[in-house]
């Protein structure tokens, strides 16, 4: 579609250059960082100050157009897919860092500031911002508050809600809500936090002010190999059951290794089972002793080999390998399923063997590289979207996995989000009561359903139409399993 | 008394909201000097009590909203493991619901977080009646909005929270506090080096002329930091808890106490005035002031609350997302009947 009364508002509002209409300029708009989901919007916009934030915010509300909010296209679930109807709204061109406070070790930016840029900015006095999601030379910041994305290094750090400070949003009713800011606390209810991972449904984030954390002195990695899953499986468990936090723990099975390998050459064993990367940093004397308690627990797992960087090359040398995964087992096959469930730790083992054996059901190769010390698994199912119905048997192969990740007590995303990828297995975690409660929550900030609607919390007809299963009325998949 | 109240709870909101009645939650009134509680009739939490699974190597635990702080410190303790937050027990009576329902967060909050920091799921009760669960046991979950932290610091308002699980962490090995005597310039540029520097940092209080900084890591990384500190090292075990709990002489005083949130870095609490305790590096700090305005000039976010010995003052707690305040109280209670008129 076209609306010419919008554009001509559009374009009163915009510089010429911050509006694209000509469809083979807005193709490479059509999908984020999830490809299979896919649709061609009929205007890209991408303002320059917070006021064409305001004006695109504004004529869409009066005009009745949805508005899907873009940063830089990395997620991982069709959140910033567009709508047909609706106005693309993307941010990238907001991209300066506003401050930089040495005093109160903060970075105050646009949303378009990609993630890594914040560290890169502030590198020479020592600081960093902690959480790095693998996009992170990419993805933008305020696609990272949107997502509430995580990284290898939440273990120890936490999420980007837990170092975020304070936001700008701009409501879709015309006000600019300033939340947080450098201080710890505000008064009245915490909407900073419910900001966080609202997948660009209640408001559009103009402004984001992190922490900073000062970088850590020393750090070393361990790479444990095992010549069995569940023995890796249970070190992670160990480790941390011995009151050790790692600032990374990450676990590569046997695909995911030769396959890293062949393509990186990390000096990964390739005939292995299973590595674990331990990642421990701090000052000296306290990596020093956590390191060696960390490399006795492996051994005492059953690790066949235990060994440690200590240079900041060889550490690098160790993350390169599983850095590279991804594109790494993107080799094997034309196209590959990234899925994202959570579970508790000691349900790891249970959750991989339930992996291999739906691999065989659906008869596609899957590889696992997760973040093993937070219960974030990351299987990657391989296929060929050209072979008849491989997409679909993916996708349900994929689906399946998540409905075993909630059988567990884990949840259908960790960090990726629902966008519109997982809405059907938000029928399977929340009751109808509670996914109402997120519709009248969404309505609170968006009564007109304008920001990005059909994302992120599916509409109970579309529950009901997939038999309405819900968890708390024990109609659970796999009964048989203990519930915690 | 452990057990599971969640029945009679529940019944007693539908009911109330069938009769129009506006219901008060109390746990053990711990903050009672905080005000009054809100008109309505009794919701008790002290009969819903317990923890319902608390797994070490899980680093979670979760229990009933009654259970009170201490209990979950001795369970956590006995495993060598503690809350990720710090939240003031207040008497030796706080409980979980109420860590939850005021958000307030002790002596470790810029390096350990806060109870919203730390909170990963809970369940609860809306103004439908209805029992709902939202986040979970993991470290790391997205899948819908994040109502759990929503419920932290909303003072019972948007719902009844039944039970809740929280991160938790290893005990470190060795913790002892850096004391040094110094006037208040030289605590607040001292103060901020604590952000700077990768210490295994894990409190800091400056009173009575003197800056705490406790330390917890293993023997030598303490040492190390007391070193570069230029501080001798202290145990204090008891200090610290008493800075949390509000049981340090300081808080003994008769004359209206503030609490004065700052931003990260500013050091303005040199200005403020004579009777003063300074928690987060600068950032929370406690004054004894009759009259703030007059004092305190206070920059963008900053914001000052009547704590002890005062009468809240309303007019100055609403934020600039009124609007949207009143909506979300409206999504979760629509009757208004839970902790009516309370300020949040």
């Amino acid at each position: 579609m076209s609306n010419p009364r919008v554009l001509e508002l559009f374009r009163a509002h915009l510089p010429p250059q911050s509006i694209i209409t000509d469809q083979a300029a807005v193709r490479p708009f059509e999908t984020d960082g999830i490809t299979a989901f896919r649709e061609r919007p009929w205007v890209v916009v991408l303002p320059e100050t917070v006021e064409q934030v305001r004006s695109v915010l504004q004529i869409s509300r009066d005009h009745d157009v949805p508005v899907v909010t873009r940063g830089a296209g990395t997620g991982l679930s069709g959140g910033a897919r567009p709508i047909r109807d609706g106005v693309l709204l993307t941010m990238s061109k907001m991209s300066k860092v506003i401050e930089v406070d040495l005093d109160a070790c903060t970075a105050t930016v646009e949303p378009g500031v990609a993630n890594l840029a914040i560290s890169d900015a502030v590198r020479e006095h020592g600081l960093y911002y902690a959480p790095d999601p693998s996009s992170q030379i990419a993805c933008s910041i305020g696609g990272n508050v949107a997502e509430n994305s995580g990284g290898v290094h939440c273990l120890k750090y936490g999420l980007t809600v837990h170092n975020v400070l304070g936001i700008r949003v701009q409501t879709i009713e015309g006000e600019e809500l300033v939340l947080g800011g450098k201080t710890y606390d505000s008064p009245g209810y915490d909407l900073l936090a419910l900001m966080m991972g609202s997948e660009g449904m209640l408001g559009v984030v103009t402004q984001v002010t992190v922490k900073l954390l000062p970088e850590p002195p020393d750090k070393r990695v361990l790479l444990g190999v095992y010549d069995d899953l569940p023995k890796a499986g249970d070190s992670v468990s160990a480790i941390i059951g011995a009151g050790l936090i790692p600032a990374a723990l990450e676990m590569m099975d046997a695909l995911a290794i030769r396959a890293a390998e062949e393509y990186v050459h990390a000096g990964y064993p390739i005939d292995a089972a299973a590595i674990l990367l331990c990642e421990l940093d701090g000052v000296a004397s306290q990596v020093e002793s956590d390191a060696d308690r960390v490399s006795d627990i492996m051994k005492a797992k059953g690790a066949i080999n235990v060994r440690t960087a200590t240079t900041e090359e060889e550490c690098e040398l160790f993350w390169k390998g599983r850095k590279a995964a991804f594109p790494a087992l993107g080799r094997l096959a034309p196209d590959y399923y990234c899925m994202d469930g959570s579970v508790p730790r000691h349900a790891i083992g249970r959750v991989l063997s339930e992996i291999t054996r739906l691999s065989t059901v659906y008869q596609l190769p899957v590889a696992n590289v997760f973040h093993a010390g937070d219960g974030n698994l990351h299987p990657l199912v391989l296929y060929d979207a050209n072979k008849e119905d491989e997409l679909q048997r993916a996708e349900t192969f994929g689906g399946k996995i998540l409905e075993y990740c909630v059988a567990v007590g884990g949840t259908i995303t960790g960090e990726h989000g629902v966008g519109v990828e997982k809405l059907d297995q938000m029928c399977l975690q929340f009751s109808e009561a509670e996914l109402n409660q997120f519709h009248r929550l969404k309505a609170a900030f968006d009564p007109g359903a304008l920001m990005n609607p059909g994302k992120a919390v599916p509409a109970l007809a579309r529950c009901s139409e997939l038999g309405g299963m819900h968890v708390h009325e024990g109609k659970v998949p796999h009964p048989e399993l203990e519930r915690f | 008394m452990t057990g599971d109240d969640s029945e009679r709870l529940i019944t007693h909101v539908r009911s109330a909201l069938e009769r129009d009645r506006a219901v008060s939650i109390e746990g053990e009134a711990s903050k009672a000097f905080l005000g009054p509680r809100a008109d309505g009739e009794l919701l008790s939490t002290r009969g819903h009590t317990g923890i319902i699974e608390y797994r070490p190597d899980e680093l979670v635990v979760t229990a009933r909203a009654g259970t009170l702080l201490s209990e979950l410190d001795a369970a956590l303790g006995a495993e060598n493991q503690m809350l990720a937050c710090d939240p003031p027990h207040f008497g030796g009576k706080g409980t979980l619901g109420g860590a939850i329902a005021a958000g307030f967060s002790g002596p470790a909050r810029p390096w350990q977080g806060s109870v919203r920091d730390g909170l990963l799921g809970v369940e609860l009760v809306n103004g439908y009646g209805e029992r709902m669960q939202f986040g979970g046991q993991v470290m790391k979950n997205v899948a819908g909005y994040d109502v759990s932290r929503l419920m932290v610091g909303a003072r019972g308002t948007l719902g009844l929270i039944l039970s809740a699980s929280l991160k938790v962490l290893p005990r470190p090995e060795y913790t002892r506090t850096a004391v040094v005597a110094v006037d208040r310039v030289e605590a607040c540029s001292r103060s901020l080096n604590l952000l700077h520097k990768p210490f295994p940092i894990s409190g800091s209080c400056y009173v009575d002329n003197h800056l705490h900084v406790r330390l917890s890591g293993n023997e030598a990384a303490v040492e190390d930091a007391s070193e570069t500190l230029r501080a001798d090292l202290e145990v204090e075990e008891s200090f610290w808890d008493q800075v949390r709990d509000h049981e340090h002489p300081f808080f003994q005083g008769s004359r209206p106490l503030w609490r004065v949130s700052l931003a990260r870095g500013s050091c303005a609490y040199s200005e403020i005035c004579q009777e003063q305790l300074v928690e987060w590096a600068g950032a929370q700090v406690w004054a004894y002031m009759d009259d703030t305005q007059s004092v305190i000039e206070l920059g963008e976010g900053e914001h000052a609350t009547p704590f002890r010995n005062v009468a809240a003052d309303s007019s100055k707690r609403i934020g600039t997302e009124d609007k949207y305040v009143r909506r979300l109280k409206a999504a979760f209670d629509p009757q208004d009947i839970f902790n009516r008129g309370m300020v949040v």
